[in-house]
């Protein structure tokens, strides 16, 4: 009954109550959101790349090399000479090599070059390929395949001509040479969604008439002639290395380490995934820090309306304690009030939560690539609702201890 | 100590903390077992002060407050209020009832803090339906909300609960003053109906003297204590 009465004096102010209760769902459905996209935005980051064993690069940063290898962020350095791209190819604990050219772009996205092993090696969210949603792996000279988010931006379709421009900043536009787009990649939610792929041979061919990074003034070799000539590359920006056994991985990464001719970095792309989250995962952990802060904000406001609302109950406790109830019964009622008030603010949060993730997944997973999974709640966000529940009637106990020496004072008679 | 007295003060002075300026003293004060007293004195006169005292809501500075035979400075403060419930029933000027609660869930409330008056009524529910009729209180009220009832239903339910269990001691604090005559009138008879056939002990507070017909006995809050005042 007392249960009840608690109740039914929390329907009484029903109004002031149910604010609160929003207030603390909506403080609870951000931080799990919060949570529920960290955690999938760790998922979909470490799932960037896998099923390589080793990434290999001119001499620099671990990251750096994962960064503009695997990301396109940045640029390499050095790059890797095409001599020792072979050296390491013939190496006999090597299963397969895919090599990677960096350098170019087309308006806002990265060119990469590349060979068709590309297609076959490179893995994705636990091991899936890359698939193509129309057209197929380019054939001629001047093919490319664009990645899922290319076409959407651009509007490309398979045959549409595209120009590459050399550097990062379009400016200088290898308009000679313009390419035709034979195959569009379905998404990934991964960077090479954001990426135009070429073969090697065709970075060769783009960069004929170019030297030092500008074009040699009056000279242009006609398209015919290019394809005659020798396109083997001279270098490449990184290679994508898979090994026959695992155990022969380290052994490798040291001997490329070690490499005489050249200063070589070899990565375990695991490995580095994790330094790299190691910097990101603050940002995230600032993010966590902030909805975390929603929720005790939440909680003070429910302190503030219990605390207003002791004046208006002085007298139903003055009526508890006429009936024989002890201070402490008061203050234990007080309690329950709030321990049920941040409850249904829990559930609801959960609830809206829910709600929240049938509507935004879609949209979510398109925009960003991020696919934040629907699932029953996992035994950690239980214990977040359990926390905040508890922290409710922790916070409830300073108006609580109030109402307590209220009532001591009072007695049962008011005085007002 | 009397043995027929249920009641019994003596020497007994409280002084509010944090208010020098207000202390009460009691030099003596009776109430036999059964019997029904008035007790007249103006606001301001200590009779909160002296219902606090005999309901153990206050403890005494200095003297003894005995009630149904035991020194209330005896116990510790939840066995007095474990008592306050085992002993005596209130009712109040006014605003008697938790509003959002219905009839029946008010009358049983001061059978959840004690045990004995809850075992004493077999079946609560049934004699709090009871103790409604006996009241005149319309039939199938009980289920509902007290904040729909008027106020003389109120205080009369207010009535069934102090009385619930039959408790030795009814405690009134002006439960008239919010009631025209007649409905007073009829409220003090259902009332006193009641009280008498439980032979409750009654104390009433009023500054009304036109009551003292119906009361074994009337006391005037002058005669049995003393406040001093200091200007501060």
């Amino acid at each position: 009954m007392i249960l009840r009465l608690a109740f039914g004096s929390l329907l009484a102010r029903a109004l002031t109550v149910g604010m609160t209760i929003l207030a603390i769902a909506l403080s609870v459905a951000l931080f799990l959101g919060v949570e529920k996209i960290r955690t999938g935005a760790k998922a979909s980051f470490a799932d960037t790349i896998s099923g390589t064993d080793l990434i290999v690069g001119a001499r620099s940063g671990s990251v750096q090399l994962l960064l503009y290898s695997v990301f396109r962020i940045g640029n390499a350095t050095n790059n890797v000479t095409w001599e020792s791209y072979q050296d390491l190819a013939n190496r006999p604990e090597l299963e397969w090599i895919v090599p990677i050219s960096l350098g170019d772009s087309h308006r806002q996205f990265r060119v990469m070059g590349t060979s068709a092993a590309f297609f076959e090696h490179y893995k994705y969210r636990q091991g899936r390929s890359l698939e193509f949603g129309t057209g197929v792996v380019m054939d001629d000279l001047f093919d490319t395949v664009i990645g899922h988010d290319v076409a959407q931006t651009l509007g490309y379709n398979v045959d549409d001509p595209i120009v590459v421009a050399h550097g990062l900043a379009s400016f200088a536009k290898h308009k000679d040479q313009p390419f035709r787009v034979s195959g569009i990649l379905e998404k990934t939610g991964t960077p090479v969604d954001r990426t135009v792929i070429v073969s090697m041979q065709a970075i060769e061919a783009i960069h004929v008439d170019w030297q030092s990074g500008a074009k040699t003034p009056g000279k242009s070799t006609p398209i015919d002639a290019i394809r005659q000539m020798n396109l083997t590359p001279k270098a490449v920006t990184a290679a994508l290395v898979g090994v026959k056994s695992p155990l022969k991985t380290f052994s490798l990464q040291r001997a490329i380490n070690e490499y005489p001719e050249e200063p070589l970095l070899a990565i375990l792309p695991g490995v580095a995934l994790q330094e790299l989250w190691g910097i990101v995962g603050i940002a995230e952990t600032a993010l966590l820090a902030v909805s975390m802060m929603v929720v005790v904000t939440a909680l003070i406001g429910m302190m503030a309306t219990i605390f207003s609302s002791l004046n208006e109950r002085r007298r139903e406790m003055a009526i508890f304690r006429a009936m024989g109830a002890s201070p402490i019964s008061i203050l234990g009622l007080l309690i329950l009030e709030a321990t049920l008030t941040a409850a249904a603010g829990a559930v609801l949060g959960l609830g809206l939560l829910y709600v929240g993730l049938f509507i935004a997944q879609p949209l979510i997973d398109s925009a960003f690539g991020l696919y934040l999974p629907i699932e029953t709640p996992a035994t950690r966000e239980l214990l977040v609702l359990v926390a905040v529940i508890f922290a409710g009637a922790i916070v409830s106990m300073v108006p609580a201890l109030r109402a307590y020496r209220l009532s001591l004072a009072d007695g049962m008679m008011v005085r007002s | 100590m009397s043995k027929d007295s249920i009641i019994d003060l003596k020497d007994a002075r409280f002084r509010w903390p944090g208010r020098a300026s207000f202390a009460l003293s009691v030099p003596e004060f009776l109430v036999e077992k059964g019997q029904s007293v008035l007790l007249l004195g103006e606001s301001g006169s200590g009779k909160s002060t002296l219902l606090s005292m005999i309901c153990g809501t206050i403890l005494a500075d200095s003297g003894s407050v005995s009630v149904n035979g035991t020194d209330l400075k005896t116990l510790s403060g939840w066995s007095r209020d474990r008592f306050r419930a085992e002993q005596i029933g209130v009712v109040f000027q006014q605003f008697n009832l938790l509003p959002f609660g219905s009839v029946t869930d008010n009358i049983l409330l001061p059978l959840k803090f004690a045990p004995s008056r809850r075992k004493r009524c077999h079946n609560p529910s049934r004699q709090a339906a009871e103790l409604c009729q006996a009241l005149g209180l319309p039939e199938g009220i009980a289920s509902s909300k007290a904040a729909n009832l008027s106020v003389g239903q109120q205080q009369r339910v207010a009535v069934a609960r102090a009385l619930i269990g039959a408790p030795p001691i009814l405690i009134a604090d002006e439960p008239t003053s919010s009631l025209d005559e007649l409905a007073q009138s009829n409220f003090l008879d259902l009332m006193f109906h009641q009280v008498a056939a439980q032979e409750t002990t009654l104390i009433m507070v009023s500054h009304d003297p036109r009551l003292a017909d119906r009361f074994d006995r009337t006391v005037h809050m002058n005669d049995i204590a003393t406040i001093q005042r200091q200007a501060s």
